[in-house]
């Protein structure tokens, strides 16, 4: 038994045996770098298992030696590794550039919590990611759940209590929606393994609470993925958490929720209910459809850019449950990568946000005026993060639209219906951003804030590694095309096709 | 009408859930909504706890001497016990929240504080 | 060479200035270095080009089938050459222009100058359609600093029609459309392969030939033709008079060359290589475009006829000239092809100088409206001489390069007998006749209406010799035209040809 054989273990294990570690450690730049440095290692893990599946493997790891179904199984497949570098990066980045903000915002004697609670947060989703057992995904998801809570509540702005709260009541709600329907299958089958689980589901004797089960636990991820119409917690959530939280979660929770959803999905349901591969597209796809253009008008409209960017997740989830809800190698694909690539340019824009806050007093597009020319550095980030979200060539984001189209255009009529979708959801988020844009470089100044102090070197680095990687990735995308792909064809159940050159 | 008695656990386990469910919805009461919640999450306990009885099982201990005795399947009531702490952390976090945000808003109805927030 | 290069110099260009930006003399050095190096570049690339050969150069794969690479043919070496070419008269020109009228952030100008630049020869010399769709935006992108560059409200608003309309056209109808090329037939390299562009006898067929049929091909140009919005075809064309917003050397090398001839290029490679002009003129499906090129022809010029500022003259003007190439193309025969390639020379000989004029009258005098040109010819002989070459050219009047696409445009259209662009190009002459040749006769003849505030001659002596430079170039390429027809004839005939 290597080192190397455990690291699906230690991939949850190193930060969450972390989380208290950190919490006791009183000089706050000192726990700062310990949960940098456990994120880093964490993250240094994923790219590990990363290089491991990327032939199309699938590592499989018994807790406590115990064989599944009887003991609870690791599973690392193409899908989880991305979804670990999402979780595993995303946290690594804003921790590194997150110090001096979370610094400014919080008591000294509070940040050692914060960090604790900031790495049980990155220890569940990852263990979402990388756990075969359907009750340890509860539990891993109360777990990043309640932390979340915890780093959203430290935001400065009292709102952040309400929209906390708020987001408590609904993420306790799905949650518990998931585990009603875990229970029926567990009546049914008799096991939580999901791979079990799909073999099993073919022998129950009955399909009916086999289909409340599924009702059941699309509707609780969905709410966790603020899938439209569940998503009202989201916008508030992401606009008075800390900025650096904001970064973290916007690029990872979400995506971890969707990910179970396409396991089970995808993977349980898919082979077995009959029907439910219909029931899915023609009840997911109008509402990704209408996710995607609710969720790029009200961006038009509002007037707070944290929130202007979270009505814009709502609208690129609605893309991916798009790409999923075609049902083919294409779209699946399609819907796998742009979790990938939103997750890019909404981490890197939100990072963004992080530095500037350093010299705005708020987020209102009016506030932000002028600020291209107070750092530039930094607003030409944002720029390319913006254009990356937009879809514009040589961007991540426009690969992930590529895809999506293309998979569009395979289905025909409702395919053509799709594309004007896509593209006017396109033309809407350009005009959003460019409401924040044009202000920002060629408004006005408002007289109120004088803090002009230079940004620090690191984070701009940090930010401006964040920012390539949209442009690194829009060039060279293989490695998540290949990884979506091979995991499409794990999805889908058929083998993995038209593998990347 | 036996057959709607011999499902009187699911008929427990859904006014519960029911209950619990409109209380959080309906009740502007912050403490109230969360003990909504809590009776939520506790209908599934039951969900839970009664899927596992056996007719004629007992505890699933195995003793020397006896068998074929039947046993209570034990793995939902060691998932549920784990759901429990779940439950319980998630009600005290919540419980802090509202104490902060009585500290904040100096009120813990939620319509107040929604028209506190239009205010501002 | 490896076409790279042609990326790459004004790249490197761009960061240099941006370093030397502190010592304008220095930064204009610079500046005028990388536009000499670019055209030996071009020149070197020409020459295999010339001598058969068809570069390439691999940059990445984003998708299976799709590589971001250059494969140089005829009709994208001579957009790269007049690019480059007019950059050198252009930069000179600009330095006096920039100098002459103490412009701000002068730094970021040449910087997004360069840049643009590189992405017209990405335009020029890529082998794929994303290839060009992706430096189509770059260029979209490079360029809105440069008509943002006086930054007070008027301009931010006609920016923002700019980008809105450029951005809106490409990513909602020529991205769908470049997606519905790669799905139906699996590539969207302009020659399959790429291998067959390397034998000099090919003629290409078009990789959509025999796929999309009727109604749908019909449709698929038209979001071909709207998308590609720098082509500037009726409706889509309002960006064109906004973007005159921008200081005149912006006007002149990129809203009378490198963007809308970008523009006009993507349309005739589409036609050539995507469609195919054979199967094209088989399916009659696309007869519409001619009637939409003819109606902008007109439409343009009876609205630059009404204009009573220079610029925007001007502008409108452009609008109907590029559906000259549109119209042209449209005809769909191997002498229209050559008129649209040609013309795309001659109409940028010509603009460029009447812009150049625009600006120096602008530098000199201030003047800006065409009411106020009359007898400006006595103070200003060089610039209105050369205004007077560059408008004979509009009008096709020899010997001036205008003249000689016409030729090779009506040639096309007799081929087919299609009397509708015969009769466009016939009465579109005479509009445009209708609206030059009042200006140089007001300019030349007419008495000084009220003497200007401050006494003055020629603009600055670079500016004066960039536009001569050109009217030179407009009236020599009456004269030798011949290299550029001979290149341009292999797009359409086996070559070694047969060289009229």
């Amino acid at each position: 038994m290597t080192l190397e054989h455990h690291l699906p273990a230690l991939q949850v294990v190193v930060p969450l045996l972390t989380a208290p570690l950190v919490a006791v450690l009183r000089p706050k730049d000192l726990a700062w770098a310990a949960a940098t440095a456990a994120s880093a290692m964490a993250f240094a893990i994923s790219v590990t298992l990363t290089s491991m599946v990327l032939d199309g493997s699938v590592l499989r790891y018994e807790m406590g030696g115990w064989p599944a179904p009887y003991g609870i199984e690791l599973v690392i497949d193409s899908l989880s590794a991305l979804v670990l570098l999402l979780v595993t990066g995303s946290s690594t980045v804003a921790l590194l550039m997150g110090r001096d903000s979370v610094a400014r915002d919080m008591e000294p004697h509070r940040q050692p919590l914060f960090y604790a609670a900031w790495l049980t947060a990155m220890a569940g989703l990852a263990g979402i990611a990388v756990t075969g057992d359907a009750f340890n995904v509860f539990v891993f998801m109360e777990i990043s759940s309640l932390a979340t809570y915890v780093l959203i509540a430290g935001g400065t702005d009292r709102r952040a209590l309400t929209s906390v709260f708020k987001y408590l009541i609904m993420g306790t709600v799905g949650a518990t929606f998931y585990l009603i329907g875990v229970g029926f299958i567990y009546m049914m089958t008799g096991t939580l393994n999901f791979a079990d689980m799909e073999a099993r589901i073919a022998d129950a004797p009955t399909r009916a609470p086999l289909l409340v089960a599924a009702g059941f636990i699309t509707v609780g991820l969905a709410l966790k993925a603020a899938v439209f119409p569940l998503h009202v917690w989201l916008p508030n959530a992401y606009a008075y958490a800390p900025h650096v939280v904001t970064a973290f979660i916007a690029a990872s929770s979400t995506k971890v929720a969707l990910y179970v959803l396409l396991r089970f999905d995808f993977l349980v349901f898919q082979g077995n209910l009959d029907g439910h591969a219909i029931q899915f597209a023609d009840f997911m796809l109008p509402l990704a459809v209408a996710g995607v253009l609710f969720g790029s008008a009200v961006a038009l409209y509002e007037t707070n850019l944290k929130r202007l960017l979270g009505y814009s997740s709502i609208a690129q989830i609605g893309y991916m449950i798009l790409g999923a809800s075609l049902l083919d190698q294409a779209g699946v694909t399609a819907g796998v990568l742009h979790m990938f690539n939103h997750a890019l340019a909404k981490g890197a824009l939100f990072l963004a946000l992080v530095l500037m806050a350093r010299r705005l007093a708020g987020f209102d597009l009016l506030q932000i005026a002028g600020i291209g020319r107070r750092m530039p550095w930094t607003t030409a980030a944002f720029l390319l993060a913006a254009a990356s979200l937009i879809g514009i060539p040589g961007t991540a984001g426009f690969v992930s639209k590529w895809y999506l189209v293309s998979a569009a255009f395979a289905q025909g009529a409702v395919g053509i219906a799709l594309v004007v979708v896509i593209v006017a959801s396109s033309l809407m988020a350009l005009a959003y951003l460019w409401r924040v844009l044009e202000p920002a470089y060629f408004g006005t100044p408002l007289e109120t804030e004088g803090n002009d102090a230079p940004t620090p070197l690191w984070p701009l680095l940090v930010l401006w590694v964040a920012a390539l990687a949209n442009v690194y990735f829009g060039l060279f995308p293989q490695l998540p095309v290949t990884l979506a792909n091979q995991a499409a064809g794990a999805l889908l159940g058929i083998p993995a096709t038209g593998v990347f050159p | 009408m036996l057959e709607l008695l011999g499902h009187l656990h699911y008929w427990v386990f859904a006014i519960l859930l029911m209950t619990g469910f409109y209380a959080l919805i309906a009740k502007h009461n912050l403490i109230k909504k969360l003990l909504g919640l809590a009776i939520f999450q506790s209908a599934v306990f039951l969900l839970y706890i009664t899927m596992a009885e056996i007719e004629g099982g007992t505890a699933p201990i195995i003793q020397n001497g006896v068998a074929d005795q039947i046993y209570s399947n034990p793995l939902p009531q060691v998932l549920i016990l784990t759901a429990i702490v779940v439950g319980i952390s998630t009600t005290a976090l919540g419980l802090a929240i509202v104490v902060r945000i009585r500290e904040a808003y100096d009120s813990i109805e939620d319509n107040e504080i929604r028209r506190m927030d239009r205010r501002s | 060479m490896s076409p790279a290069m042609a990326l790459w110099v004004p790249l490197a260009g761009a960061v240099l200035i941006a370093l030397a930006g502190r010592w304008p003399n220095l930064r204009e050095t610079v500046t005028l270095v990388t536009t000499l190096t670019l055209v030996v570049v071009v020149a070197a690339v020409g020459i295999d080009v010339w001598e058969g050969a068809r570069p390439y150069a691999h940059f990445a794969q984003p998708f299976p089938g799709i590589a971001i690479a250059f494969a140089v043919e005829p009709l994208g070496m001579l957009f790269a050459g007049i690019a480059s070419l007019l950059w050198i008269v252009n930069s000179i020109y600009s330095i006096g222009y920039m100098r002459g009228n103490q412009e701000k952030h002068q730094t970021r100008f040449y910087v997004c100058f360069a840049v643009s630049i590189a992405g017209a020869m990405g335009i020029a010399f890529s082998a794929n359609l994303f290839t060009l769709f992706l430096f189509y935006e770059v260029l979209t992108l490079a360029t809105y600093p440069l008509v943002a560059h006086k930054g007070d409200a008027d301009t931010i608003a006609s920016a923002r029609v700019y980008l809105g309309i450029l951005l809106t056209t490409s990513i909602g109808l020529l991205l769908p459309a470049i997606i519905w090329v790669y799905v139906t037939v699996g590539t969207v390299d302009f020659v399959p392969g790429g291998v067959l562009a390397a034998d000099p006898s090919f003629v290409p067929r078009g990789i959509l030939e025999g796929t999309i049929e009727g109604p749908a091909l019909g449709l698929l140009l038209a979001l071909f033709v709207f998308g590609v919005g720098k082509a500037a075809v009726m409706p889509v064309h309002r960006w064109l008079p906004a973007a005159m917003v921008a200081p005149t050397p912006v006007s002149a090398l990129l809203h009378a060359v490198a963007v809308v001839k970008a523009g006009v290029f993507t349309l005739l490679k589409v036609i050539v290589y995507i469609f195919g002009i054979d199967y094209l003129f088989e399916q009659h499906t696309a007869d519409w475009l001619l009637w939409i090129a003819a109606f902008t022809i007109l439409a343009a010029s009876i609205v630059a006829l009404r204009q009573t500022n220079l610029k925007r003259m001007l502008a409108y003007s452009t609008v109907s000239q590029l559906s000259y190439v549109v119209l042209a193309a449209a005809v769909l025969k191997p002498l229209s092809e050559v008129g649209a390639a040609v013309h795309m020379v001659s109409h940028a000989f010509g603009k460029i100088t009447l812009f150049f004029a625009a600006g120096a009258i602008y530098v000199a005098s201030k003047k800006t409206e065409l009411a106020q040109l009359a007898g400006i010819g006595r103070r200003m002989p060089w610039t209105m001489a050369a205004f007077t070459v560059g408008g004979l050219t509009m009008i096709g009047v020899p010997p001036t390069g205008g003249f000689v696409s016409k030729w090779y445009i009506l040639a096309g259209a007799f081929q087919s007998d299609n009397y509708l662009a015969i009769f466009t190009v016939i009465l579109s002459t005479a509009l445009n006749a209708a609206y030059f040749l009042p200006v140089v006769y007001a300019a030349w003849l007419l008495p000084e209406g009220e003497a200007p505030k401050q006494d003055h001659g020629e603009a600055p002596w670079p500016m004066v010799l960039a536009l001569t430079t050109t009217a030179a170039l407009s009236v020599l390429f009456f004269f030798f035209n011949a290299p550029v027809l001979e290149l341009e004839y292999r797009v359409v005939e086996p070559w070694p040809g047969v060289v009229p």
